[in-house]
């Protein structure tokens, strides 16, 4: 398997931070000592990708080598290192499936399929329209609330079952989709609501446990 | 000074030395893939591990500075098994196809996996396969045997000064890549396939054309440049298969240039393989004895003159010399450039500090010159140099592309002035450093007004102190490998540029001049190996032997003597240099006091005492050269187009007319583009 990028979509010509990240850039260059501004790449190559719909252009690798006066391959071994910098478009909306052990014993499989399903795409594709993008990564840190998938890197959609997801999706698509749990949980009390300090929970609108 | 054991061997070792140089002082051998005495210490490959006393684990003895008390064992059966057990993992994913690749028979890994790795595999699953990489037309790559050692990438990174290999991706995916698809772009680029263990980077030139044991490995020195990178001519039969560094410290280290590398190619084409006779204004094929007889015809009535060409030997040289005095003639030139040069001070064109003595530089003054493009290993020591003291380095001359930061000063004379009334920007950091250098190339010396440019060089290293006890900061680089041996033996007589006037000329290989201003009248012959530029001119043609088949002498630009020695034989009817000369004195009646190697290299120590000290530096004495006069204010030139052709040999080489295709060419489209 070779991580060289694919080709099958076309590289934007030329990139450049906006006004308000080239404050942001100058501000990490700041944190590190004259002539280490090279570290701060990674920091760099996150606002980057946040800035250009949540992938990062070969024109942004090769600005942010010219602005840390690096080496092109130098910002490109740190981009291909870590899985969270996407070379590639991962459409308007990126979802990541947690699909480690904890998320997989709550039905994180069947999840996947629905969408999957859905969405008439596979795991790594994108749809025709360019809304969605799937893609399988490990634990999250959120297996409390399993199984859940990450939005666009940022956003958790917890407590997911196949029918809900669908519904997610959709509402996704719409501009309405809501975070967090999505079966009207708060955080990650328990399933069965308070069990334990009942005042506490009476106090933020829990509903008690019959 | 910490005092240590390896195998029951006491050692005592500079502090901040690695267990493995440890043991190497002490001739124990420990095996190693990623560990490179010239490179960083990046400790990936795991395959020097050894038992430490008291440490729990085993040892990466590349990256484990020596202790004082430390007991060291490199053949316990702890450090064996760590080996055991790093051969098994590298070789998971490595293919098992040694007969067919390259490296096959000089291979560290196949070596290795013999002496401590498994004789067989507990390996099923499938093995990884990678995508090659286009790296140009010297490098050939079959990156899926990679073992990730990642040589190429500091080669590239620290002594190349071209970052442009990286390790792309991780885990299982992690590759050697560039940056989106593009060739290595470097005049040293040919050293990253020594420096591979393995053959993922092989010689696209040399791919399946030998096996090592079948190759007679000769040591010879390099002509193509005038650093005289000591050099390992390695030939089946009558035909040389490559060319390969050899290790000299104060020359070129481990390195040698790709022209160096692969021009070798250019000794098979356009050869001189006879003799030739202009009869009735075309050139036709004679023997010898016809050679030497139209020769003789016209010594009656003409007066010669001669001119040395870049790749001549010493031996040859001197030959020439002998003969041309017995002949009366007024006219010898061994500058066929033009450059001015005055012979009768070697202060004034040696390169004084040495090559190694630029590591002591810490300020460097370049002038007139492209030290990448002019002498490639000389930049990497200047490189080398830039790199563990970040010295400060100035130009004046051609806006240049040079791999480490330089302050640009200006363009000419005028900028070299300044700067010798110790004013301009660069003057502070003259005068502050400790040992200050100055590189005069010959952008700045082919020029009428070359002598009081030299004599401007001249006063701006005594403004700055750059000649003192024990140091000399004054160096001229040159690209000749022939220039400053006949300039020692003093084959300069007679006025620059007066061989145009005189009506018969002898060229002993010289092709990097300008022929049209040879009189149209004048008898031309012309004595070398390939049928350059100078040949087509030439009435009478003998054909000489190219430098990897003679025994021959060569001094570098630092004045150091050294001795090649013969690799194969010449092609047909040619013959060694010297005895060509030699063979024409007793034709036409002076016979020349010298009959072997021995008694001509004899002659050589009679006219200049350097010649007996082999590979020796015999500092000069400073003295007062270069002409007075005003300069010129145009700027200096640039002397070296095309690194890639430079000389007959370069122009007739396949390869290194790829590498113009592919590099310079491609580099002047960009150009082009941009403006």
């Amino acid at each position: 398997m070779s991580v060289a990028v694919k080709k099958d979509f076309e590289q934007p010509k030329d990139f450049k931070f906006s006004k308000e990240n080239m404050v942001k850039v100058e501000l990490h260059i700041a944190k590190y000592p004259k002539g280490r501004q090279a570290s701060a790449v990674m920091a760099l190559l996150t606002l980057a990708q946040e800035q250009h719909d949540g992938w990062i252009p070969e024109a942004a690798m090769e600005e942010i080598a010219r602005i840390l006066d690096m080496p092109r391959v130098k910002v490109f071994e740190v981009a291909t290192f870590y899985t969270m910098y996407n070379l590639s478009p991962k459409g308007k909306h990126h979802i990541q499936f947690c699909t480690t052990t904890p998320c997989w014993l709550a039905g994180s499989a069947e999840v996947v399929r629905a969408c999957e399903k859905h969405l008439g795409i596979h795991l790594g594709e994108t749809t025709p329209d360019g809304e969605f993008h799937l893609s399988d990564v490990e634990c999250l840190g959120a297996c409390v609330n399993a199984p859940v998938f990450q939005h666009n890197g940022d956003d958790f959609y917890e407590d997911l079952t196949p029918e809900n997801v669908v519904k997610v999706l959709d509402d996704m698509k719409a501009g309405k989709a809501r975070p967090g749990s999505q079966t009207g949980r708060v955080t990650s009390m328990s399933i069965k609501g308070a069990t334990t300090l009942h005042d506490q929970a009476k106090k933020a609108g829990v509903k008690e446990n019959s | 000074m910490p005092k240590l054991t390896i195998d029951g061997i006491e050692v005592t070792v500079e502090p901040g030395t690695s267990i493995i140089q440890a043991a190497e002082q002490v001739g124990i051998e420990i095996p190693r893939f990623c560990y490179h005495d010239k490179l960083s210490v990046p400790a990936n490959c795991r395959m020097c591990l050894v038992e430490v006393e008291k440490s729990p684990k085993p040892m990466a003895s590349c990256a484990l500075p020596c202790g004082d008390g430390m007991v060291v064992h490199t053949q316990s059966p702890k450090a064996k098994q760590a080996r055991k057990n790093i051969m098994e993992m590298l070789l998971i994913n490595h293919p098992l196809d040694c007969p067919i690749c390259d490296q096959g028979g000089e291979c560290d890994l196949q070596d290795q996996a013999v002496a401590y790795g498994y004789d067989r595999s507990r390996y099923e699953e499938e093995k990884r396969a990678v995508t090659n990489k286009n790296l140009g037309p010297l490098v050939k790559t079959v990156m899926t045997r990679c073992i990730q050692c990642t040589r190429c990438v500091r080669f590239g990174e620290e002594i190349a000064g071209v970052t442009e290999l990286g390790v792309i991706g991780r885990g299982e995916h992690l590759e050697i890549g560039t940056y989106v698809e593009q060739m290595v772009t470097s005049e040293l680029s040919g050293n990253l396939i020594d420096v591979c263990p393995v053959g993922a980077l092989t010689s696209k030139p040399y791919a399946f054309t030998a096996r090592p044991w079948e190759l007679r490995k000769t040591p010879g020195i390099d002509v193509l440049d005038a650093v005289g990178s000591n050099i390992r001519i390695d030939a089946r039969g009558g035909e040389i298969m490559r060319v390969l560094p050899r290790l000299h410290e104060d020359v070129n280290e481990e390195w040698i240039s790709d022209k160096t590398r692969f021009a070798v190619d250019g000794l098979k084409n356009n050869r001189l393989d006879k003799c030739y006779v202009r009869r009735n204004g075309k050139l036709e094929a004679a023997t010898w004895d016809e050679a030497f007889a139209a020769i003789k015809a016209e010594t009656k009535k003409r007066t010669f003159g001669a001119i040395v060409g870049d790749l001549a030997d010493c031996e040859s040289i001197i030959a020439l010399k002998d003969l041309m005095k017995e002949l009366g003639a007024a006219n010898l030139e061994c500058r066929s450039d033009m450059a001015q040069i005055d012979p009768k001070h070697p202060a004034g064109y040696l390169f004084n500090t040495t090559i190694a003595g630029i590591e002591k530089a810490d300020a460097i003054l370049l002038v007139g010159t492209n030290p990448r493009t002019e002498a490639a290993l000389v930049n990497a020591r200047i490189r080398k140099t830039w790199l563990a003291k970040h010295i400060k380095i100035g130009v004046i001359g051609q806006k240049i592309d040079l791999n480490y930061p330089y302050q640009y000063l200006g363009a000419g004379p005028d900028t070299l002035a300044e700067l010798s009334e110790g004013k301009g920007a660069f003057a502070a950091v003259l005068k502050n450093a400790r040992n200050p250098m100055i590189i005069l190339g010959a952008g700045a010396l082919r020029r009428a007004d070359g002598g009081a440019i030299q004599a401007l060089a001249r006063k701006v290293a005594e403004t700055f102190n750059m000649v003192k006890d024990g140091w000399n900061g004054y160096n001229m680089l040159h690209t000749q490998a022939a220039r400053v041996g006949a300039l020692m033996l003093g084959f300069v007589e007679g006025d620059e540029a007066s061989w145009s006037k005189v009506d018969a000329l002898y060229l002993l290989g010289a092709d990097e001049m300008a022929v049209e201003n040879i009189k149209p009248d004048c008898f031309v012959v012309y004595q070398g190996h390939h049928g350059d530029k100078a040949a087509h001119r030439a009435d009478v043609i003998l054909p000489g032997a190219a430098y990897t088949e003679k025994s021959a002498t060569y001094v570098n630009m630092e004045g150091r003597v050294q001795n090649g020695l013969q690799a194969v034989f010449p092609p047909g009817d040619a013959k060694e240099d010297w005895q060509i000369v030699a063979g024409l004195a007793a034709a036409l009646g002076h016979k020349l006091p010298y009959k072997t190697l021995p008694q001509v290299r004899a002659r050589l120590a009679k006219e200049n005492a350097a010649f007996a000290h082999v590979d020796e530096i015999q500092p000069a004495k400073w003295t007062p050269f270069g002409k007075a006069g005003k300069c010129e204010s145009k700027p200096f030139g640039t002397t070296v187009e095309n690194f890639y052709m430079t000389d007959p040999v370069s122009r007739a080489s396949k390869t290194m007319q790829a590498c113009t295709d592919a590099f310079v060419k491609a580099q002047e489209e960009k150009a082009v583009a941009h403006a």
